[in-house]
């Protein structure tokens, strides 16, 4: 594609060349066209809302069901612990980001196939698109957790000062996210299987995170392959700084940070790689 | 540096694989043909047929200069302007642009059906490359130039089909990048919309800004451009003035713009029922580029009707000149006699004589097409199939009298003239000259 390196010396060179060797993450690019990454995430939003009759009353609605029916059978019926948290507040706080990543992901594995008219007739980074999905989710985020923290109000539970840590551990949710939705997206554009396995790969993951049960019903040995999960690390973060509980089990926190980076780079290095051949696949 | 080409291309190349060429969605691949294809992978790769597209172009574009790019379907136009606008990687080879890049490959890229006019002028163009700051800026201009400002708060799904296209190419004219690309966009909307569409083109242009421009309407190409590449199979067939390398490729090389032949049907334009052998303009008997406005000119076109068939299909000429206006329709459904009359499969010949002193002097386009109706379909259709030249050397005798200077007009009729004065005189018309080889 574009090879920065040879174009550095003069910026208002641009040279076209056949992609060989290493390539670059092109970070720069993506900042340069920060404008239409905005745009397309504020399309998403308005569109997604457009002619819903209760608009973001959906935010509100998906997690709250869910938590409603993981209440009756996971915390009545099959008493599931909790931490010694009420189950419904407890449920709510692995939930709202659990929701969040899974839209986001199911969004953005879609996005650069429904979004082929752009990427055949236009040039921009093309990591623009799947990053625009994940960041059309963020409202629906940003709501859940002002819900969970009403809820968390409702069950006796108030906030202290870590509730202002929620925007980390959102942005968190984020790079959990796009570590995952980068691969699926691209994988998405030359085999369209990828569109059919990602929502039963959502069901499965919800279960092997701890978002309806705690991480403490892991055996300590199995901690650190159970917090490669990218997302084991934001559940347990967004209950700690919202649900003032002791502190995360810092081992699969790391663990899971430490995962979710390396899937990340090794991600954006692969889309980098083959990103030039979308517009002749797609 | 401004000595420095604003595009240099040096042996570009571009391969696919076929069947990727046909782009939607019929190339992409489930993994289970991908597991089969490491199977048998010796098999899968001799069975994977690749072509160039486009292979071993090179050129250079000054800064300023307006380039059309024209070519057959499947020379490689667009390939070329989707290399350049760095939409897909380049096989071989390699190119350098200097200047911001605005490429125009699709009017109305970008937008989307629920959001109003407004909203999607500021989508659309930030998809283009343009600021935010600019598009503020430019707002007002753009929505007059679309004339839409009555529904700029409408979703555009509600929107006419020709105020959304006026829109989408509203925005895109409103970029102003120092390299311009744009891709057959003139070919839709209507004739005022297009007329509108090619001012702005050659606004663009004469403001000193790089144009490349890929079309298949040699008007259009005539009037914007200064200088003309053809592209043949994928490569550079010829590279210079417009009306030099449009004589070529409408002439396909074998000398005259007045005549064009398919030597069988299968490599004609056309479908099953009917396909063009032969389009030709002739004066005198005679296939001749050159016309003469004073005498009569016949069209000529000769079809392979590949089957007996009951949908009665018509020929039908389109003659355009070089500011891109159609002049007239005219079709062989015309002769009432032929229109109800049976069709058997062969070859037909068509003619259709355009009279003495009736086109206006200048280059004359003429689109040849078989059609039929119910369902009304295109069954052969080549645009630009051939052009010629009227001459008006007439002094005197002709429509212009006595007139030595330029005529305007798109047509030059001689017309009978009846004149009275005062005392009774009448000059009736003398319709000998006229009529004469009609």
């Amino acid at each position: 594609m574009v090879n920065d390196a040879s174009s550095a010396a003069s910026p208002d060179v641009v040279v076209i060349e056949p992609p060989r060797g290493w390539v670059r993450i092109g970070l720069r690019d993506l900042w340069l066209h920060r404008e239409l990454l905005y745009f397309l995430a504020w399309r998403d939003v308005k569109v997604r809302y457009a002619q819903a009759a209760i608009g973001f009353a959906w935010a509100v609605l998906q997690p709250l069901l869910m938590m409603t029916i993981f209440t009756v059978f996971l915390g009545r019926l099959a008493k599931v612990p909790s931490d010694g948290i009420p189950y419904p507040v407890f449920a709510l706080a692995g939930l709202v980001p659990w929701t969040y990543f899974a839209n986001a992901v199911g969004g953005a594995t879609d996005s650069l196939v429904t979004s082929s008219n752009l990427v055949s007739k236009v040039y921009f980074p093309r990591l623009v698109v799947p990053f625009a999905a994940l960041l059309a989710w963020l409202p629906d985020l940003a709501i859940g957790s002002v819900l969970l923290v009403g809820v968390a109000l409702i069950y006796g539970i108030s906030p202290s000062v870590s509730i202002l840590l929620i925007p980390l551990f959102g942005g968190l949710a984020l790079l959990a996210a796009a570590s995952v939705s980068i691969w699926l997206s691209a994988l998405n554009v030359t085999y369209r299987d990828v569109r059919y396995a990602v929502p039963f790969l959502l069901q499965l993951w919800l279960f092997a995170t701890p978002v309806v049960y705690p991480s403490s019903l892991v055996p300590e040995r199995w901690r650190p392959v159970f917090g490669l999960n990218p997302m084991a690390g934001v559940v347990e973060g967004f209950r700690w700084c919202l649900l003032r509980q002791a502190p995360p089990n810092w081992c699969v926190m790391a663990v899971s940070l430490a995962a979710t980076t390396t899937l990340l780079m090794a991600g954006l290095y692969n889309f980098r790689r083959v990103e030039h051949r979308f517009a002749d696949v797609i | 540096m401004s000595s420095e080409p604003a595009i240099r291309v040096s042996r570009l190349s571009k391969q696919y694989e076929i069947g990727a060429t046909t782009g939607g969605t019929a190339s992409y691949r489930s993994i289970r043909e991908d597991f089969a294809g490491i199977v048998t992978r010796r098999r899968r790769v001799a069975e994977r047929r690749m072509i160039w597209a486009l292979q071993d172009v090179s050129f250079e574009v000054a800064p300023g200069e307006r380039v059309g790019v024209i070519g057959r379907n499947g020379a490689g136009k667009s390939t070329l302007l989707k290399l350049l606008s760095r939409i897909t990687a380049p096989t071989r080879g390699r190119a350098e642009v200097r200047g911001r890049i605005g490429s125009l490959l699709e009017v109305g890229t970008g937008f989307h059906p629920e959001l109003s006019g407004r909203d999607n002028i500021s989508l659309a163009a930030a998809i283009l490359g343009m600021r935010r700051r600019e598009v503020d800026a430019r707002l007002d201009e753009i929505v007059e130039f679309a004339g839409v400002a009555a529904f700029l708060d409408t979703p555009v799904k509600r929107y006419s089909s020709g105020m959304y296209l006026r829109l989408a190419f509203a925005v895109a004219a409103h970029l102003e990048p120092e390299i311009l690309m744009v891709d057959e966009v003139l070919a839709v909307g209507d004739a005022d919309f297009q007329r509108k569409c090619l001012g702005r083109m050659t606004e663009i242009g004469e403001s000193g800004r790089t144009v490349l421009f890929v079309s298949h309407s040699m008007p259009s190409v005539l009037r914007l451009c200064d200088r003309v590449i053809l592209l043949d199979q994928g490569g550079v067939a010829a590279d210079g003035p417009p009306r030099e390398v449009i004589r070529q490729y409408l002439g396909s090389g074998e000398g005259s713009s007045a005549e064009r032949s398919w030597s069988s049907p299968d490599e004609a334009p056309g479908d099953g029922v009917a396909r063009l052998k032969v389009v030709r303009i002739l004066q005198g008997g005679q296939v001749d580029e050159e016309i003469d406005v004073a005498r009569p000119v016949d069209l000529q076109v000769e079809y392979w009707l590949l089957e007996h068939t009951d949908l009665r299909p018509f020929v039908n000429l389109h003659l355009a000149n070089e500011d891109g206006v159609l002049l007239f329709i005219t079709s062989d459904s015309t002769n009432l006699a032929w229109r109800t009359s049976p069709r058997r499969s062969g070859v037909v010949t068509a003619t259709c004589r355009i009279p003495a002193h009736f086109l206006a002097e200048g280059r004359l386009f003429v689109l040849a097409a078989v059609s039929s109706l119910n369902p009304t379909t295109v069954h052969a259709m080549e645009a630009d199939a051939v052009s010629f030249h009227v001459v008006d050397r007439t002094s005197g005798e002709g429509a212009r009298g006595e007139w030595a200077n330029d005529l305007p007009g798109v047509v030059r009729p001689l017309l009978p003239w009846t004149i009275k004065d005062s005392y009774g005189e009448v000059w009736t018309p003398d319709l000998t000259r006229i009529v004469e080889e009609r």
